[in-house]
């Protein structure tokens, strides 16, 4: 059987996460308002009134644009795109055609096998949204609120070769997004959503086949999915000589099935021409400094420093920089430890990481801060205290306003290592249980963990464990 | 009592203030007027006595407390195609029959912060197309000078309006010379202003590259005056130019020596009735008597200028124009499937001159056709842009006819979409370059009907156009002809 290969192109819509919409000053985001209350005569296209453009969306736009290492001319467009729809609310969709924010650019994906992908850009650009039609009884509901909604349309030239690396991307865009602060990048809720170009050719090949257009996928699991039986799908029909039309497709998330929604032979004409409502976007040099003052070391190369700076387990580095406030969160507790990073990577990925999913905060919310995490660390190392009250500590500080320093004072926390002390309570256990001295005498050693146990039981959890051990071990050996 | 009518606009705003009458007299002698008369005229859509005769002992009491606003309890008409919170704006289009904006004009809106008070909406062509205001979904505007005539267009109810006396002044709008043609054929001054110097925010758009508000009434000072309190950057005009209106002084005193008035050969062509080319040369003639220098100018490309606009305009309206589709509000023909509701919404509401600039424009926007059409005009309009800027290097300003004609008969172009577009092929340049231009009265043809001249400034040249024009007036009193009106009361 021939081998194939897929050949696959993302087109996203990211919406932004700006106050206001593109145009006007209408709250951006819908999710929690009931339908048609976040709009005004700009969004719903009423006659006589203007657009004016929102600088936080060309702000927002070219950061991601500078991340994604696409050109930023100095001067780009708007332009009018020409359709009638009954939720698009001026006939035309405020674009941009021809001369867009953004030329160019890539995104190197890490793929699971260990090398990385290069996924260049063919296409970026900022635009507004459209409403949205609800079907009802027959009747056609229409929720102006996502009118003018700002986004950026993205579209990868074919680089993806499999629905994997599909998710891969996504999975990285949608870092990218949440790292930058450009977008929730929620899939789920619409704020990035991507519709998938497939098509299948004989492994070796150059060809670009017809292609079918996958849309209605709302996770990044379903993207996945979809892809896989739509290759299965191609292949099958390949295989079976039949011709792959280009169809546009449509996900069913319930029944995991693809349904031909339309076929697609002839390019729509949406007579783009210059938006003459608008003045061009211009971004001289002084604007753009400011706006690029803002680009962060990047995901990706953030989690390269940290293999190489840290010396972090590749699985390591990938999970502290999942998100920037965590990777920020990681580095400040390097710092304030002085130590072995992996040491701290250690403490956030197993305690830091739990206490954020229990309580549901954020990194940079936490009152465990970085220096209190540090302070801990070094007071179980300095063995002030063992590791597992090292651990209840993180908590205690994460629910009061004290340091680790001052709570361990306050419950008198710290640890007993004073050899004196401990003998005692050690002679006094062994003088209460002799039949379990007896046991242990007669070779019974698993004994041991019990009469520590019971050290640290008579100890409030105080006493040095090794220590507890060290004496026992003495003194039944007596 | 005198007839508060026959006043200026200014010459009303002063008497306000002196108190030689009270606004509520002078409104109630423009709207007894627009009882009596415009059934004969028919200038205006909408009459909103009642709201203007509460706005005027609203503006009586200000006035009583010595406020000195710059239009205090004046009454002004407003072209159907700008909004007025709450009052019915048409477009005198069927399709927004019931149309009620929520929001004002920003240029009206100076105006009624400046004191003014509205009488009503005047009639215009559908949506500003057309050169006569014949192609109004309601009515048919007259000139009060010949009512068997046109009163131009668009703005044919504004123009109309004043020159029949039936408000001191106007509002009309101007995309290809919707204000300067109709001021023409009706005997009084309008100016198209810069573009971008007034606010289009709530000015219904045709051409937005193109459209412009601008004031009409019987004097260079009044238009100015308008002009002034109108002009100006608003946040919610994008193309609003943030520029400083100059405070102009337009009295007696006022001089054009030394004054360079360039004459392009290119607007006194073949076909130009002789009554129109003489009156407009005598005009220049007068301005160089007032010591405006005469130089000869050329603007190469205004044959261009119809094609080009004809192209243009329409494609802008082509997109402009979707937003009329029923879905939210305006006329809804309800059709199971919606793109029939949209086809017979559109099809019932547009007239048939709408229709025919949205085939146009939608053609020149097609796919294969947009570079020989749209991409070609940009660059040809670039052109005429051209012309001007080197025009203006050499003069002050540009003297011109506004029209090829006088006022034509009623129907004599309507069935001639051609004929009725050379209408504009005088003002048509200058809306392609933005630049102002400034239409007032220099004399009469033999049937009695007024002739009009056009100065063209340099982009916000604006103050030159107004001086050389008042000027102009302080030595003639063509503007001051009052049209003789045999209408059956």
């Amino acid at each position: 059987m021939a081998e194939y290969e897929a050949v696959i192109g993302l087109e996203t819509h990211i919406q932004l996460n700006t106050a206001s919409k593109i145009f006007c000053s209408c709250k951006a985001d819908s999710w929690d308002d009931g339908p048609n209350t976040n709009i005004c005569p700009v969004c719903t296209g009423l006659p006589g009134v203007l657009p004016v453009t929102n600088k936080a969306v060309v702000e927002k736009a070219t950061l991601l644009a500078a991340a994604m290492h696409a050109d930023i001319p100095e001067e780009s467009f708007f332009d009018r795109k020409n359709y009638f729809y009954p939720d698009l609310p001026k006939g035309y969709q405020i674009s941009q055609y021809d001369m867009t924010l953004a030329n160019g650019g890539y995104l190197d994906v890490p793929m699971p096998e260990g090398e990385s992908r290069r996924v260049s850009i063919h296409k970026l650009h900022i635009e507004e949204d459209a409403g949205k039609t609800v079907h009802e009884k027959g009747r056609r509901l229409i929720d102006f609120n996502r009118c003018g909604v700002p986004l950026i349309e993205m579209v990868t030239n074919p680089d993806l070769h499999s629905a994997d690396e599909a998710a891969q991307y996504l999975i990285r865009l949608r870092q990218l997004l949440r790292w930058l602060d450009v977008s929730e990048a929620d899939m789920e809720k619409g704020h990035l959503r991507a519709d998938a170009n497939v098509s299948i050719r004989l492994k070796g090949e150059d060809v670009l086949n017809t292609k079918t257009e996958i849309k209605n996928v709302n996770s990044i699991e379903a993207v996945r999915a979809a892809i896989e039986k739509e290759i299965k799908r191609q292949t099958k029909a390949y295989e079976e000589g039949e011709r792959i039309e280009a169809w546009t497709l449509n996900w069913d998330d319930n029944t995991q099935t693809l349904h031909k929604m339309r076929s697609k032979e002839t390019e729509a004409d949406y007579r783009y021409f210059r938006e003459p409502d608008l003045l061009s976007v211009k971004i001289d040099d002084a604007w753009k400094d400011a706006i690029l003052s803002g680009l962060p070391e990047l995901p990706l190369e953030r989690r390269q420093r940290f293999m190489a700076d840290y010396e972090l387990p590749e699985y390591d580095a990938d999970i502290l920089t999942g998100e920037r406030a965590l990777s920020e969160y990681f580095e400040s507790a390097v710092k304030a430890y002085e130590g072995d990073a992996k040491r701290v990577s250690n403490w956030v990925m197993n305690d830091v990481l739990r206490i954020i999913n229990e309580t549901g905060t954020t990194p940079d919310a936490l009152k465990l801060t970085p220096d209190y995490l540090a302070e801990t660390i070094k007071l179980v190392d300095a063995n002030t205290v063992n590791t597992s009250t090292g651990k209840t500590l993180l908590e205690k500080v994460e629910n009061s306003d004290k340091s680790p320093g001052d709570i361990v004072k306050e419950e008198g926390l710290a640890q007993v290592s004073d050899t004196g002390a401990i003998r005692e309570i050690v002679e006094g256990i062994i003088a209460d249980n002799p039949d379990e001295v007896a046991k242990f005498k007669d070779g019974n050693q698993q004994l041991m963990g019990w009469f520590v146990g019971q050290v640290m039981q008579k100890t409030r959890g105080q006493a040095d464990p090794k220590v507890a051990s060290l004496l026992l071990n003495e003194l039944l050996s007596e | 009592m005198g007839d508060f009518t026959n006043l200026t606009l200014i010459e009303a705003r002063d008497a306000l203030r002196q108190g030689d009458f009270s606004s509520r007299q002078l409104t109630q002698a423009y709207l007894d007027r627009i009882t009596a008369i415009d059934k004969g005229i028919k200038a205006y859509l909408t009459v909103l006595s009642d709201e203007v005769l509460q706005a005027a002992d609203e503006a009586d009491r200000r006035l009583q407390a010595g406020e000195e606003l710059p239009l205090l309890g004046v009454p002004l008409a407003i072209k159907d195609l700008l909004t007025i919170e709450g009052v019915r704006t048409t477009c005198a289009s069927r399709i927004l029959e019931n149309f009620d904006p929520a929001y004002t004009a920003t240029a009206v809106q100076r105006l009624l912060d400046a004191g003014a008070i509205v009488l009503g909406k005047t009639n215009m062509d559908e949506f500003a197309m057309g050169s006569s205001t014949e192609n109004s979904a309601y009515q048919t505007t007259h000139n009060p000078w010949d009512v068997e005539r046109v009163p131009g267009g668009t703005s044919g109810g504004s123009a109309a309006a004043v020159a029949a006396r039936l408000a001191p002044a106007a509002l009309g709008t101007d995309t290809g010379g919707s204000v300067r043609q109709p001021a023409s054929f009706c005997g009084v001054t309008g100016l198209k202003p810069t573009y971008g110097r007034i606010s289009r925010y709530g000015l219904i758009a045709f051409g937005s590259s193109l459209d412009s508000v601008g004031p009409i009434g019987h004097t260079a000072e009044d238009v100015a005056l308008l002009f002034s309190l109108m002009a100006g950057h608003d946040p919610r005009d994008a193309t609003s130019m943030d520029k400083t209106v100059p405070d102009m002084q337009l009295t007696e005193t006022n001089s054009i020596k030394g004054l360079r008035v360039g004459v392009p050969k290119e607007y006194f062509i073949k076909g130009i009735q002789p009554e129109v080319e003489s009156a407009v040369r005598a005009a220049i003639a007068e301005l160089e008597a007032q010591g405006a220098e005469i130089v000869e100018v050329s603007l190469p490309h205004t044959q261009y200028a119809v094609p080009v606009y004809y192209i243009i305009a329409p494609a802008e309206a082509s997109a402009n124009l979707a937003r009329f589709d029923g879905v939210r509000y305006g006329l809804r023909v309800e059709s199971d499937d919606y793109i029939d509701m949209f086809k017979q919404t559109r099809g019932q509401g547009f007239g048939p001159e709408v229709k025919r600039r949205i085939m146009l424009g939608t053609y020149a926007l097609s796919a294969g056709y947009y570079d020989a059409y749209y991409g070609q005009a940009q660059k040809v309009r670039r052109l005429i842009q051209d012309d001007f800027i080197q025009a203006f290097e050499q003069v002050d300003v540009i003297a011109t006819p506004v029209a090829p004609t006088t006022a034509f008969r009623i129907g004599e172009h309507s069935d001639d979409p051609l004929e009725m577009y050379l209408q504009d092929i005088f003002t048509l340049p200058g809306s392609l370059a933005g630049v102002p231009g400034l239409a007032f009265p220099v004399g009469f043809d033999e049937n009695n009907l007024p002739i009009g001249m056009q100065l063209i400034g340099p982009h916000f040249g604006e103050a030159k156009l107004f001086e050389a024009a008042h000027v102009y007036q302080q030595a003639t009193d063509w503007h001051q002809q009052q049209p003789q009106l045999n209408i059956s009361k």
